[in-house]
C-alpha cells in the first residue's frame, strides 16, 4: 500500500521582521510516513506558520524542512487547506477544485465535491455558497490533488457540528484508504481526539513542543468513550502547560 | 425610460419656445436622416469612430502595460509617479496644440494627442488594481505549485480585469469628448470638424443632428457591447440591487 512521505522539520530560527522574539528557535519534529499529526496549542503560538513552512509558502527562516527527502518547495504538491476557504471568487466551485491540479478532470472534481456533500453546488460561485460550504469546497480542493501529504489549517472551524461529524468520518475513511501523511492545525482538541494518531502540543515563546502524545487507536475505529478519553488527555496536557 | 422622457421634455419645450435656434427633436431627426442619406454624416461618423477606436485600443494596451509596471516595480513607480501626476493634470487642449505644432495638422497628431490624454488615466487605475492584488491568492498559487502561465490565467488576470474595465469605461467617456474637441481644433473631417463648420453658420439643427447621431453610437456601444461584456466577465460578483 502507498504511504505518505516522512517529514523532517528542523528549524534553527524563525523570526518575523521587526519582532523582538523568535517564533521558533531550535524546533525539531520528525513525522513518520502516513501518520496523522495534530498541531495543537494556543492561538498565536505559530501553528499556522509552521504549517506554511512545511508547505513551502514561508521560506524565510533558517533551518530545513524535508518532505520525503526533498526540500519543501521541491516536493510534490501537497493538499493544503487554508484557515480561510480562500477560493478564487471568479471560478465556480468545480473550477476552484480543478484550479489546484491542472490534470484534474471535470468528472474527478465532481466526484470529490460529492464526497464533501456538495454534489449539486458545482456551478455556483463562492459568493453563492455559505461559509461552511466554502470550507468544504476548500477541503475538496485539497483532496483532489491526490497528494501524499495533506496540510490542513483549522479545517473544521465554522462547520456546523453535525457536518463536522460527517467530515471527520470522511476524513478518517480517506486516511484509512489512501494512507497519506497528514498534519493539521487545530485549536479544538476534539478534532485531534477524533482524527490524529499523534498530537503535538506547542507552547511557550519561542515555541517548543510541550507534549507529544500518541493516540494509538485508528481514527475510524474510535468509539465515543475513546474520543472522550483522548480529548480529556489533550485538554489535561494543555491545561498543565498553561499553569 | 429615461431617454424617451428626455425626448418628450425636449419636444414639449420646443413647442413652447418657438425659435429657430431651438429645434424640436423631430426636426433634428429629419436633418439627421437627410445628412445620413444625402450628406456626409456617415463618412464623418466613421472617421471619428475610427480615431476613437484607434486611440482607445492603443491607449488601453499601453496604459495597462505601464500601469502593471507601476504597480509591480517599486522603482518605476518612484521614478515616474511625478510624470504620471503631470500627465493626469495636463490640460487636454495643450497636448493637442503642442502636437499639432510639432507634428503638423494630421491624423497622427490627433490620435497621438488622444492617446497621451488617456494613457495616464489608464495607468493610474491599473496601478491601483495591481497594488490591491491579494497576497493570499499568491500563496494559493505557491502552495498548489501553479506554473507562471496558470497563475497569470487563474489569479493575475481575473484580479486585474475589473480595473481594466473601469479604465476602459472612464477612458471611453473621455475619448468620446476629446476626439471631438481635437477635431474642432484641426482635422480634415469627422463629427467635431463638421460641427465647427456648422457653428460658423449658427446651424443649430445640424449641430444637434450630428451630436445626436454621435450619442446614438455611444449609447449603442454602451448597451450593446460594454454592459453585456461587463456582465459576462464580472458574473462572479454578487449582484447588488
Amino acid at each position: 500500500m502507498a504511504t505518505g512521505p516522512e517529514l523532517k522539520i528542523d528549524i534553527a530560527e524563525k523570526r518575523f521582521p521587526g519582532a523582538p522574539d523568535a517564533l521558533f528557535a531550535g524546533l525539531r519534529l520528525d513525522i513518520a510516513p502516513s501518520s496523522v499529526v495534530a498541531l495543537v496549542g494556543p492561538s498565536g503560538i505559530g501553528k499556522s506558520t509552521l504549517l506554511r513552512m512545511i508547505a513551502g509558502i514561508d521560506t524565510d527562516f533558517s533551518g530545513s524542512v524535508e518532505i520525503g527527502g526533498q526540500a519543501a518547495r521541491a516536493a510534490p504538491t501537497p493538499g493544503f487547506v487554508f484557515q480561510d476557504p480562500r477560493l478564487l471568487p471568479w471560478l465556480t466551485a468545480i473550477d476552484n477544485i480543478r484550479a489546484a491540479d491542472p490534470d484534474c478532470t471535470h468528472e474527478q472534481a465532481m466526484e470529490v465535491l460529492g464526497r464533501v456533500g456538495l454534489a449539486g453546488a458545482g456551478a455556483l460561485y463562492p459568493y453563492q455558497l455559505s461559509g461552511g460550504m466554502q470550507r468544504r469546497v476548500a477541503l475538496a480542493r485539497a483532496l483532489v490533488v491526490n497528494a501524499r501529504l495533506l496540510l490542513l489549517d483549522e479545517p473544521f472551524v465554522s462547520l456546523d457540528r453535525t457536518l463536522v461529524g460527517e467530515i471527520h468520518a470522511l476524513f478518517a475513511r480517506l486516511v484509512a484508504e489512501s494512507r497519506p501523511t497528514v498534519v493539521f492545525v487545530s485549536h479544538l482538541t476534539e478534532d485531534a481526539a477524533a482524527l490524529a494518531d499523534r498530537a503535538v502540543l506547542l507552547g511557550h515563546r519561542p515555541a517548543c513542543i510541550v507534549a507529544d502524545m500518541s493516540l494509538p487507536i485508528a481514527g475510524a475505529e474510535r468509539d465515543q468513550a475513546t474520543l472522550e478519553r483522548y480529548r480529556a488527555m489533550l485538554d489535561g496536557a494543555l491545561e498543565s502547560d498553561g499553569d | 425610460m429615461s431617454l424617451p422622457l428626455l425626448l418628450t421634455i425636449w419636444q414639449v419645450l420646443s413647442m413652447i419656445i418657438v425659435n429657430r435656434l431651438f429645434p424640436s427633436p423631430i426636426m433634428v431627426a429629419q436633418v439627421m436622416w437627410d445628412a445620413a442619406t444625402e450628406g456626409r454624416l456617415l463618412g464623418d461618423l466613421g472617421k471619428t469612430l475610427w480615431r476613437a477606436a484607434m486611440s482607445f485600443v492603443i491607449a488601453m494596451a499601453l496604459g495597462t502595460a505601464i500601469g502593471i509596471a507601476f504597480g509591480r516595480v517599486r522603482w518605476v513607480d518612484r521614478l515616474f509617479s511625478g510624470w504620471l501626476l503631470v500627465g493626469l493634470n495636463l490640460p487636454a487642449i495643450v497636448i493637442a496644440i503642442v502636437l499639432y505644432i510639432w507634428l503638423g495638422l494630421n491624423e497622427l497628431s490627433l490620435i497621438l494627442a488622444v492617446i497621451l490624454n488617456k494613457v495616464p488615466l489608464v495607468i493610474a487605475t491599473v496601478r491601483e488594481g495591481v497594488r490591491s492584488f491579494s497576497d493570499d491568492l499568491d500563496e494559493l498559487g505557491t502552495v498548489f505549485r501553479m506554473s507562471a502561465l496558470r497563475r497569470l490565467r487563474l489569479i493575475f488576470i481575473p484580479q486585474l480585469t475589473p480595473f481594466v474595465l473601469a479604465a476602459a469605461r472612464t477612458g471611453l467617456s473621455l475619448i468620446w469628448k476629446i476626439v471631438l474637441v481635437f477635431e474642432v481644433l484641426g482635422s480634415d473631417g469627422g463629427i467635431g470638424y463638421r460641427i465647427s463648420i456648422m457653428f460658423q453658420f449658427f446651424n443649430i439643427s445640424g449641430i444637434l443632428a450630428y451630436t445626436t447621431a454621435f450619442i446614438l453610437v455611444v449609447l449603442a456601444f454602451e448597451y450593446g457591447i460594454m454592459r453585456p461584456l461587463e456582465r459576462r466577465i464580472l458574473r462572479w460578483r454578487p449582484v447588488r440591487n
